[in-house]
């Protein structure tokens, strides 16, 4: 037999690759060339599946079976089994925590019923590796008509007519920041790729990266062409060294089949690519502060105007789109402006990557159209809050963003809706909280991130956060004053109005949005010194309820520092100095005697 | 080689299509007709190889779109090797003893011609299996 039957598709995303899928394909190759079918069967290393908290995934094609948590040593039976006798492998099957049965097809899985891919389009469907993959999928094709078929402004008008806005959180319009960028007259012009992804917990760029790098080099191409550019530059935070080696292949494919370099396409266009590493700061991510980083300068802001599209990288007129949102580029030209406004809501076209992570079952990058409800993305995609737990909240935009809470669960979220109720949209992060996160705690961690992240260059957000967070700590070890909130409000606004760029004007707002939403828990904190989560360690006291304790010593002989006295069939006490706050003997307890904090 | 013009990127683009072409369907399941072949150790000792062989050559032979899917036993093991034919919008129907020429005749008359092979069909009266 020679003729390939069957694609077994490995996900060589960062977190699949971390859990030894190299190995898997490794092993399966072997195990496929053990028993003679090597010329019939074929490992392909795709991108990222985003099906992550089940990873490693892997795929086999034509069946559409997907195989979940796969270890290197499972190669052997699934060839042995899938391969060769065409059974399928039960014990590798997802098992579905809300239908509680093993799902087999990949369409199946509610994970995937409820998205609709077009950013992540080829991501776990080709191997990034090979430019051929890409072509297969209508790669390059987007680029072709527009080189040959249309005017840069005629390019440019169906970007504009799409809807499409900035991914990397600010919602600009992409169109018209192109058309800005056309506009501008100089010599010299630069397509930026805003690669530095800095969002605690986001990693969509990452896997658009690393999974279907052609999508974003195609998209720089055709903005090149529309804005008059030649030179294209992709910022990307080293600490990606596969998505750095994915897209170093890349553009050498590209240049090999003359997609990059002089006249593409026999036109008179010739545009290339190269890329600076950054060291991954988060204020980088702000375009600004990304063109003096490019510089070679330290990577601060200055104040807008002049925008990048007048004076950017060298001074020339620039242009800095997110990843993303050049990925969402070549399906527009393939399928038409009108097909992507189509989709999503009034002001906010087309989908968003969304960064699942959290307590959320199914930990994962999720693709949904705008206006899709939180409760769908959480519940039906998420999979459910872990352990069964009670949602609590969840942060949408990272550390500029703010928390929603179960009563904007339904809100069906674009960037107005997830404005109006107090948050962003951010890059997509989105961070699952249940019932056992501390409110203040959670404002305290993002906090402590911007501050660290603060550049220094204006006052109110390298003294303010700080400030803040000196408060909040004093706050969550139990020395928090009664105007304690109202200070971190005002100082909030204060730098809120003040700072010079995103990160200091956003920074307060997860304080912000956590006093407003659970001001109650600050109120605990300060007032009664109690965290009733347990997270704050300073502020936790277990206590036995003596009417409900029956004197099992149990949870006496589970106790690490023997703090738990009491004699047999009487009521126990805990000893406040030596506890510890471990919780174990309230997870030991049957007869729910021990108070949590 | 280099790519200059649309035309060159479409000629590349059919020759890499048919290396991908397998996985392309996974998203489009229930339009397109499946045709399963049992491929348990009984399957096989009859040789059921053959037979998918002869299958996947006559579909790219005829330039068909179906999916090949090899399954396990179906519980038929006298009859070996067994294809199932599933077209969209009408029932499953099973063939037995299949061997390279049936299957050849099975992708041409059932498939493209929407015929089925009356002496061969071992079941066509139940649901989707």
């Amino acid at each position: 037999m020679s003729k390939v039957r069957s694609h077994i598709l490995v996900c060589g995303g960062t977190g699949c690759v971390a859990s030894q899928s190299e190995d898997i394909i490794k092993n399966l190759e072997k195990e496929i060339a053990k028993i003679g079918y090597q010329d019939e069967v074929k490992v392909v290393k795709t991108g990222c599946f985003g099906f992550c908290g089940q990873g490693p995934i892997v795929k086999i094609q034509p069946d559409n079976v997907i195989y979940v948590m796969v270890k290197p040593e499972d190669a052997e039976e699934i060839v042995s089994e899938h391969i060769v006798k065409g059974r399928k492998l039960d014990r590798l099957l997802y098992d579905e925590p809300l239908l509680q049965q093993k799902i087999e097809m990949h369409h199946d899985m509610p994970f995937y019923k409820k998205q609709y891919r077009i950013a992540l389009r080829n991501c776990g469907m080709i191997n990034p590796e090979d430019i051929n993959e890409y072509i297969a999928f209508e790669g390059y094709q987007a680029l072709g008509m527009a080189l040959t078929e249309m005017t840069p402004q005629e390019a440019i008008q169906i970007v504009k007519d799409s809807g499409l806005r900035g991914r990397g959180g600010g919602g600009f319009p992409t169109g018209l920041k192109w058309e800005l960028a056309a506009k501008s007259v100089s010599d010299k012009k630069y397509v930026v790729c805003n690669a530095d992804e800095g969002d605690p917990g986001a990693f969509m760029d990452r896997s658009i990266l690393e999974g279907d790098p052609h999508s974003v080099i195609e998209a720089m191409a055709i903005c090149g062409y529309c804005m008059g550019a030649d030179e294209g530059l992709v910022y990307i935070r080293a600490e990606y060294p596969l998505a750095i080696h994915r897209l170093e292949v890349a553009l050498a494919q590209a240049r090999e089949t003359g997609l990059l370099g002089e006249n593409i396409f026999g036109t008179d266009f010739s545009f290339d690519i190269t890329l600076k590493l950054g060291a991954g700061a988060f204020v980088c991510g702000e375009e600004t502060a990304l063109i003096h980083s490019m510089e070679g300068m330290r990577g601060e802001p200055t104040k807008k105007p002049p925008y990048p599209a007048v004076e950017g990288f060298n001074k020339k007129p620039t242009n800095v789109n997110n990843v993303e949102t050049y990925a969402n580029i070549a399906p527009i030209f393939l399928k038409g402006a009108e097909w992507f406004s189509s989709i999503g809501t009034e002001n906010s076209k087309g989908t968003k990557v969304f960064a699942l992570a959290g307590k959320v079952n199914n930990v994962g990058l999720v693709e949904v159209p705008m206006g899709t409800t939180l409760r769908e993305i959480i519940f039906d995609i998420g999979g459910g809050i872990r352990d069964g737990k009670a949602f609590k909240a969840v942060q949408t935009g990272g550390p500029s963003g703010g928390v929603i809470t179960v009563a904007d669960l339904d809100t069906p979220i674009d960037y107005d809706s997830l404005k109006a109720i107090g948050s962003m949209m951010g890059s997509g992060g989105m961070i699952v909280m249940d019932e056992d996160n501390c409110m203040v705690n959670i404002a305290k961690f993002y906090l402590d991130f911007t501050k660290d992240e603060s550049c220094g260059k204006c006052t109110p957000c390298r003294v303010g956060t700080k400030r803040m967070l000196e408060m909040l700590e004093r706050i969550t070890d139990g020395e928090g004053q009664s105007g304690d909130i109202e200070k971190l409000q005002q100082l909030g606004a204060a730098i809120k109005d003040t700072a010079l760029c995103g990160l200091g004007q956003t920074a307060p707002n997860p304080v912000l949005s956590t006093i407003h939403f659970f001001r109650e828990e600050y109120e605990e904190h300060i007032n009664d010194k109690y965290c009733r989560t347990g997270e704050c360690k300073a502020l936790t006291k277990y206590e036995i309820i003596t009417d409900k304790c029956v004197g099992c010593t149990a949870c006496a002989r589970v106790c690490p520092v023997n703090a738990i006295s009491g004699k047999v069939k009487e009521a126990h006490v805990i000893d406040q100095a030596a506890c510890i706050s471990c919780g174990a003997c309230y997870e030991k307890c049957r007869f729910e005697a021990i108070r949590r904090p | 080689m280099a790519i200059k013009s649309l035309d060159e990127l479409k000629k590349i683009r059919e020759a890499s299509l048919k290396k991908v072409s397998l996985r392309e369907t996974g998203e489009a399941v229930g339009e397109i007709p499946e045709i399963l072949v049992g491929m348990a150790t009984c399957g096989i000792a009859a040789g059921a190889r053959e037979t998918f062989a002869a299958l996947l050559e006559a579909i790219e032979a005829e330039g068909l779109e179906v999916r090949l899917i090899q399954v396990g036993c179906l519980g038929l093991c006298h009859s070996e090797p067994t294809v199932q034919v599933n077209v969209p919008g009408s029932e499953p129907v099973l063939y037995g003893k299949v061997d390279a020429a049936m299957a050849k005749e099975i992708v041409k008359k059932h498939l493209k011609d929407g015929e089925m092979l009356q002496d061969n069909v071992l079941i066509n009266t139940f649901a989707k299996a």
